[in-house]
């Protein structure tokens, strides 16, 4: 990421030579098919990965089947297997995969730290244990859960960005606060659990982890609405969050409103991550992993916007298959992409150590 | 401990003898406070008799033998505390860093995570053993930790410490969480080995552990004298005649040992470390001498202290003292963050 936004300083000269533009203009449409590669082949792979999520696992069922249960036919044995457990499942990976995906890259290219993502900075944590308090402790469900989780998630956001204030924001320092914060809200989380002793442990488990685990279609529609109404918005906002990564003077100058941008961002990214918390749980690092791997794709330039959920969505589909039959024992999503992501951040923090500086 | 302190120096001048005495005497009685509040107080009221009895060996009845079992947990509560702020301590002074902490530096969770691994996969079972093992997982993880968080221009900076600690500790969460969870005849314990507590305290896991704290305590307070000389810089204290590496292993050693062996009976507890030298920091002054053991005591009654309010918050059932300790910590940590001028990354 570092690479990337040295590379997007796109200062013409004043005059430029034919030359230079011809070289600018075939780096452009260079980078722009390349762009458009990943993005089709990701795509190809979340249908193929959400295809075999579908036909896969203790039963095997043809494709022919498959295809007739998700057309709405009834087919005898797996119209329950594919209809009412794979299907909902693997939607709600993909669209929390977007979610996580779109939430992440637009906070980490916002802040210009790949380490500021939601789920490290407490965003996610707060959005879970928001959503664990509704439930357990005022008895709410559904929309009410979504809506106590995307208050709390953005009361996180603002409280954590004036914590880090001291002339301006440093990403180090809003990187530590963040984790402080969400040790405090982890632990809450974990209190609530601990006195929830009816639960079971992979109820627990969304909540602490994220987990796909037992998905139904009451909990897959507010996140498709979510990422319906919200993601158009982000995606609109896309050229102005690129512009955001030359620095708030820069961007003002090329006619960006700052603040209004920076709350418009914050608030649909936070929305995201919380409808999507909201019904998975905090599947761990998702988020944090879906822009740089992205990015690495892409290459330098442009929007990683669609890319990133891309990215997200694959990372859940395929984690929670490997998860559920790769191991002999069923683990959730969110432990797989944890042990996935885990090693990257501490990779994240050696590399940009060893580059010497900024993240 | 504090009429040694005869070398001169800005704190002895700023802060009289005398004060520093009140301050342990004082400290001495809230810890003695501490543990009668920890003794009497639970989930269920015992009347004062029953507890003098109790106390007395007396387990006739329901009430005495609860108080009883306050007793070890009491005990464990008290060297836990100890061990974790002598360590934070020692780990600040070696690390020369604000935000070191056994906890946030991730030396903890990797204490955690070696004895986890050892009972999923190769039947540990003996208590001796998890503190060996807890001890091997909380070397390796510091070490890798401070190289991590060396790496490149300016060296171990607090910043760059303190994030490659928290990435660390994340990462092994994450991993303690997947052994657990392939193992279902396992998982029942398991909550105590991501988040710690001392509820499970017996005086059978109190004698296998207390050898190690005693060894871990001694090398970190021997250690007093380097860590002063260190906190004058690497080149001023070699220049002075330390060995620099040696004072520095010596004192890392201590705190290893004394983290891995709390971890092994304990689980991972956060903050303590963090916050207690800093405190005494700002009463005593800066010398390690004094520092050190004000830190352990500090660190007993803070998490003493800590074990007693997550019982009463949560009557009848009871608060885990890792989590009262991160709702404490972490507003603490946050300030540290925000009141150091951390230089950016």
């Amino acid at each position: 990421m570092s690479g990337s936004v040295t590379k997007t300083t796109q200062t013409p000269p004043a005059v430029p030579a034919a030359g230079a533009v011809d070289t600018v203009s075939r780096g452009r449409h260079r980078r722009g098919r390349r762009r458009l590669a990943v993005v089709v082949v990701l795509s190809v792979l979340i249908v193929a990965a959400f295809a075999v999520t579908l036909m896969f696992g203790r039963t095997f069922h043809p494709p022919a089947d498959v295809v007739r249960v998700v057309l709405g036919q009834d087919v005898p044995g797996a119209s329950f297997t594919v209809g009412r457990l794979r299907l909902p499942r693997a939607a709600l990976a993909v669209v929390a995969g977007l979610c996580f995906g779109l939430g992440g890259v637009t906070f980490q290219t916002m802040l210009r730290n790949p380490l500021a993502s939601p789920d490290i900075i407490g965003i996610s944590a707060g959005a879970g244990a928001a959503a664990t308090f509704a439930i357990v402790v005022l008895s709410l469900e559904g929309a009410g859960v979504s809506v106590f989780a995307i208050v709390v998630g953005l009361a996180v956001a603002v409280l954590v960005y004036l914590l880090a204030y001291r002339n301006g924001v440093s990403g180090g320092r809003l990187v530590l606060i963040g984790i402080g914060i969400a040790a405090m809200l982890e632990s809450v989380t974990a209190h609530i659990l601990d006195r929830a002793a009816e639960w079971d442990l992979q109820e627990a488990l969304r909540w602490l982890t994220g987990s796909l685990n037992g998905t139904t279609w009451d909990e897959v529609v507010p996140v498709v609405i979510a990422v319906a109404v919200l993601a158009p918005v982000l995606l609109s906002r896309a050229g102005d969050l690129e512009t955001l990564r030359l620095g708030d003077d820069t961007a003002s100058a090329l006619g960006v409103r700052v603040d209004r941008t920076r709350l418009v961002l914050i608030v649909t990214a936070v929305g995201l991550i919380a409808f999507a918390t909201a019904a998975a749980g905090p599947i761990a690092f998702v988020a944090f992993l879906s822009g740089p791997i992205a990015a690495r794709l892409v290459g330098p330039g442009g929007s990683l916007l669609v890319p990133a959920a891309l990215v997200g969505a694959l990372l859940v589909l395929v984690a929670d298959f490997a998860g559920q039959f790769l191991f002999g024992v069923r683990y959730p999503v969110g432990v797989v992409t944890g042990v996935l992501g885990a090693p990257y951040l501490v990779y994240l923090i050696v590399r940009t150590h060893r580059a010497g500086g900024s993240l | 401990m504090h009429d040694t302190s005869t070398a001169s120096g800005v704190a002895i001048v700023r802060r009289p003898r005398r004060a520093k005495a009140l301050w342990l005497l004082l400290l001495l009685v809230v810890l003695l406070a501490l543990m009668l509040a920890s003794v009497a107080v639970g989930s269920r009221v015992v009347a004062w008799p029953d507890i003098v009895a109790a106390l007395g060996g007396d387990t006739e009845g329901f009430d005495r033998a609860a108080v009883a079992k306050r007793v070890p947990r009491t005990l464990l509560a008290v060297l836990a505390g100890a061990a974790l702020g002598l360590a934070g301590a020692v780990m600040q002074g070696v690390t020369r860093n604000p935000l070191a902490d056994p906890g946030i530096l991730g030396v903890n969770m990797g204490a955690s995570l070696a004895v986890v691994t050892g009972i999923a996969y190769f039947g540990l079972a003996s208590p001796t053993s998890f503190i060996w093992v807890a001890i091997a997982g909380a070397g390796v993880t510091a070490v890798s930790v401070y190289v991590i968080g060396s790496l490149g221009t300016g060296g171990a900076t607090p910043l760059k410490l303190a994030l490659a600690g928290a990435a660390t500790s994340a990462a092994l969460a994450s991993f303690v969480s997947a052994v657990i969870l392939g193992r279902n005849d396992i998982a029942d314990g398991a909550r105590s080995w991501q988040i710690g507590g001392v509820g499970g305290g017996t005086f059978d896991s109190l004698s296998h552990v207390l050898p190690f704290l005693v060894v871990g305590g001694l090398l970190c307070l021997l250690s007093a004298r380097g860590l002063d000389l260190l906190a004058l810089g690497d080149e001023l204290a070699a220049g002075l005649g330390t060995r620099v590496a040696t004072a520095r292993a010596g004192a890392s050693l201590g705190a290893v040992v004394l983290c891995g062996a709390t971890t092994a009976v304990t689980g991972p507890i956060a903050f303590v470390g963090l916050v207690v030298p800093h405190l005494f920091r700002m009463l005593i002054g800066t010398d390690h001498r004094l520092l050190l053991p004000f830190s352990a005591l500090g660190g007993a009654a803070l998490l003493t202290a800590a074990d007693v309010i997550g019982r009463i918050a949560a009557r009848p059932s009871e608060v885990a003292v890792g989590i009262v300790t991160a709702l404490i910590g972490a507003p603490f940590f946050i300030f540290i963050v925000r009141r150091h001028k951390v230089r950016a990354l």
